[in-house]
């Protein structure tokens, strides 16, 4: 590793950037010296893949400055400019397009460049593909069409793709971003990733290795940049920093501003929803008692399938198997609809608001009202009066701002959407509650006026809540019991005392980390 | 948001003029369409400014008003149904051939109409909902199918003679100088205006179109809905039909396919009035008019026919240019 007065490949300064009212990027600095891996950590929402896709020229920054080797370079960037200077980058999808073959998706920069010539010769571009992977020793049929590889194939083509392109474009020296790339390969195909990216690193290149995953990130970069609530934390060698510092990095010792909140055991109340023997794309067979009153966290690393698990209770995704039991009956998870589950007593808060959750271009009345139109209909004519002022109502009950519900929902911010999503759903007086990343693009105020109502719903009301969340802290804040999932299955149940941010964390890498091990599989 | 917080705190001017411009929007249509009767009026008072000509304009255009209100629905939910025009040429030729080929009661044949037309919705709906095709696609094979369907049972024919009684009750029939079809049209869209305004599965119809995950996550059964929708505008269309035989006393195999363009006209055009960025039924009958009223004009002032053809063609693509700029305008508002 280059060290000290080599001059960076790639310099950030005080980029920032905020959406609505959430700021995902406060003024970080980042810089990548020649033939360096380095990784960028952080919890979820701590705005890893907001920066990434602004070197993408996919968002366009607020504020901060771009420099490559030494040249300024004006911000945003074009759709594909990453590529003239030098980038490539391989997303946690893949960006592979399943239809078409491998030879197809490795040569789809040049195809899709101006620079492509007017005729391919696809027999030579075959037996030029077959080189590139004897190269990197992997065995791929060009031919073979990309839906029918195994991940760790896909993981690696893709990945040989952002190499080629680094070596073709950058002369070997580029700057090649892995975001998230060993989410879905086995310990194997980890190692082999780890070896393509130190030879790329060796031959010059610098590499930006955001994950998870805090053993990976260990292993393989040199410096690493901790990021927290859209700041840096700070940047660090690798090979002088504990597993503890890391942590305290990434998790932040923050003063307890949250009113310290008791966890209840509720084991002796009754039981309200019960969930059995649930298999769905990832998860499988899990159960779960939820005893009345209870907040459940569901939690996990990316592709550990805990997020699925409200949308397969909802009826909103088919699950292979399970029932689903609240008051009194018996719902077969593998045929429920949706009207059927708000029917029974269920409500759903979906994580993408502006396409699961609301129409943003119509009034909050409407949308707010949706979810109860047939007590505001007398058989001929709805009375819309009444529901605007019921609707005002509940607006400054849950004090949602401005409580004028004649705006449209998308003139609301995100914390004020997710409180009229909330009142929506509290008029059906749901029996079971399903949460998925409640806060998520949501400012800190209204998170905590958000955690109240949550804990009210289940304490006053008796509701049973169910919470999908990567937010740790979230979890800690609100979850009488937390389930942490590694691959589909239940791997740690916390409750009480354990429920703590650090606990949380500590178990959801132990989980990734056994899975690696095949403990869980 | 700050531009939501500022307008709950907007000072009264603001808002006033906030207000005005919302109601200019709104209006800015009748507005026109006034401004064209006055224009061709200072240059034909004799022709364009006399009653038969007024008359005129609003019997001969209700075909056209209940082909343009049966796409509503469907469009609301999201989808196109490009076989309005065809269901309607297969529902008048059904009036005729039934009632003048095979003696049955006209009224009986009207029954058989509509039913026909009906189907036709089912066979949309089952195509969109069931198999999942594209409802633009789907509805442009049918179109095309019921298109041969109605040269084939016509032999290419035209077939006049279509009882007196019908036709007696659709134009021959006056009320106010304005034949009784007229009146049809109108009170179809105040009965759709009521359903999508003040019934809850016209609130559920518009939140399938706008988000069909929100409506879906809602407890709404969009499926339903969306194949309701096509069937009410096979209905709708068939109904059309019905009033087209009743119009000519008789049916031609095609020229009423040629209702289609303008039909989308006039909604797009009339979904940037009264109730701007949503399709409603007050807003496509006034552009019915204000479209017809312009043609009629052009040809008083002696311009030929292909004029028509120019009009509801431009009329479409601006109402269409229209609306998508409305669109941005409120997303950008919105966020």
């Amino acid at each position: 590793m280059a060290e000290g007065a080599a001059r960076p490949r790639l310099e950030v300064r005080g980029l920032a950037k905020s959406f609505g009212g959430t700021q995902a990027l406060r003024g970080v600095d980042l810089s990548l010296l020649p033939g360096e891996v380095h990784g960028l950590l952080g919890e979820n929402g701590s705005g890893k893949s907001t920066l990434i896709k602004v070197l993408a020229g996919f968002h366009e920054p607020d504020a901060g400055e771009l420099w490559i080797d030494g040249e300024p370079v004006r911000l945003p960037l074009s759709t594909g400019q990453f590529r003239e200077l030098g980038m490539s980058f391989v997303h946690q999808q893949l960006g592979l397009v399943e239809s078409l073959s491998v030879l197809e998706n490795l040569r789809v920069a040049e195809i899709a460049s101006s620079r492509s010539r007017f005729g391919i010769s696809w027999r030579s571009e075959r037996a030029r593909a077959r080189e590139t992977f004897e190269r990197y020793g992997l065995r791929l049929d060009p031919r073979a069409a990309v839906a029918g590889l195994r991940p760790v194939e896909r993981a690696l083509l893709a990945i040989v793709r952002a190499l080629e392109e680094n070596r073709s474009v950058g002369r070997g020296h580029g700057i090649l971003v892995l975001d998230e790339p060993t989410v879905f390969l086995p310990r194997e195909g980890i190692e082999r990733l780890f070896t393509l990216v130190r030879e790329a690193a060796a031959g010059g290149a610098s590499i930006l290795f955001v994950s998870h995953d805090l053993d990976e990130v260990r292993e393989i970069t040199d410096r690493v940049t901790v990021l927290r609530d859209g700041a840096r934390v700070g940047t660090v060698v690798t090979a002088e920093t504990s597993e503890t510092q890391f942590v305290e990095m990434i998790v932040g010792r923050r003063l307890a501003a949250m009113a310290e909140f008791e966890h209840h055991d509720l084991s002796g109340k009754r039981v309200g929803v019960a969930v059995e023997a649930l298999t769905g794309a990832t998860v499988r067979d899990v159960s779960l008692d939820l005893h009345e009153g209870e907040v459940v966290g569901l939690t996990g690393l990316i592709g550990s399938g805990f997020d699925e698990v409200p949308y397969l209770l909802y009826g909103a995704r088919r699950a292979r198997s399970g029932r689903l039991r609240l008051g009194g009956e018996t719902y077969d998870l593998t045929s429920l609809h949706p009207h059927e589950a708000v029917a029974a007593g269920v409500a759903l808060i979906p994580a993408d608001r502006p396409n699961d959750g609301c129409v943003g271009s119509l009034p909050v009345s409407e949308n707010v009202v949706l979810a109860v139109l047939d007590r505001y209909f007398n058989g001929v004519a709805l009375d819309r009066r009444r529901a605007r002022r019921d609707t005002g109502r509940l607006m400054r009950e849950f004090d949602v701002r401005p409580p004028d519900p004649s705006l449209p929902y998308g003139a609301l911010s995100g914390g004020n959407q997710q409180k009229a999503l909330l009142a929506k759903w509290f008029q059906t007086e749901p029996r079971l509650l399903l949460l998925d990343e409640p806060t998520q693009g949501v400012d800190v105020g209204a998170r905590q006026q958000i955690f109240e109502l949550l804990r009210a719903a289940a304490e006053e009301r008796g509701m049973c809540v169910v919470c999908a969340s990567s937010d740790y802290e979230q979890l800690a804040a609100i979850c009488d019991r937390v389930l942490v999932f590694g691959r589909g299955r239940v791997w740690r149940r916390l409750a009480g005392g354990e429920v703590t941010k650090e606990r949380i964390v500590e178990q959801s890498y132990a989980a990734m980390a056994a899975e690696v091990a095949g403990v869980v599989a | 948001m700050t531009e939501a917080g500022e307008a709950a705190v907007a000072p009264p001017h603001e808002r006033s003029r906030a207000w005005l411009a919302d109601a200019a929007e709104r209006y800015a249509l009748l507005a026109v369409w006034g401004a064209t009767c006055v224009v061709f009026g200072i240059l034909r008072p004799d022709t364009f400014l006399t009653t038969s000509n007024f008359t005129t304009i609003f019997g001969s255009q209700a075909i056209l008003v209940v082909l343009t209100l049966a796409l509503l629905a469907p469009l609301t939910a999201g989808d196109y149904d490009l076989s309005v025009a065809a269901t309607m040429t297969l529902s008048a030729m059904t009036v005729a051939i039934l009632n003048v080929d095979h003696g049955w009661s006209v009224w009986a044949a009207v029954a058989a109409a509509l039913g026909v037309g009906l189907a036709v919705g089912v066979v949309n709906g089952a195509l969109v909902v069931l198999l999942d095709i594209d409802s633009l696609i789907a509805t442009l094979g049918t179109s095309t199918f019921i298109a041969g369907v109605v040269l084939w049972i016509s032999n290419s024919q035209t077939v006049s003679g279509v009882s007196d009684s019908l036709v007696e009750l659709v134009v021959v029939r006056r009320f106010l100088g304005i034949p009784l079809e007229f009146y049809y049209g109108l009170a179809l869209g105040l009965v759709l205006f009521h359903v999508f305004e003040f019934m809850p599965i016209g609130r559920r119809l518009l939140f399938v179109g706008r988000g069909r995950s929100v409506a879906r996550l809602s407890g709404i059964r969009v499926s339903r809905l969306r194949w309701g929708a096509l069937v009410v505008s096979g209905a709708i269309s068939a109904f059309a039909g019905v009033l087209y035989a009743g119009t000519l006393g008789s049916a031609d195999p095609t020229s009423g396919l040629s209702f289609l363009l303008p039909a989308f006209a006039a909604a797009f055009l009339g979904a940037t009035t009264i109730m701007p960025g949503r399709f409603n039924p007050i807003g496509s009958i006034a552009a019915v008019y204000f479209l017809v009223t312009g043609i009629t004009g052009l040809q008083l002032l002696g311009v030929q026919t292909f004029v028509q053809q120019l009009f509801y063609g431009g009329a479409l693509v601006l109402a269409v240019a229209l609306s998508q700029f409305a669109r941005r305008r409120d997303a950008r508002n919105a966020s």
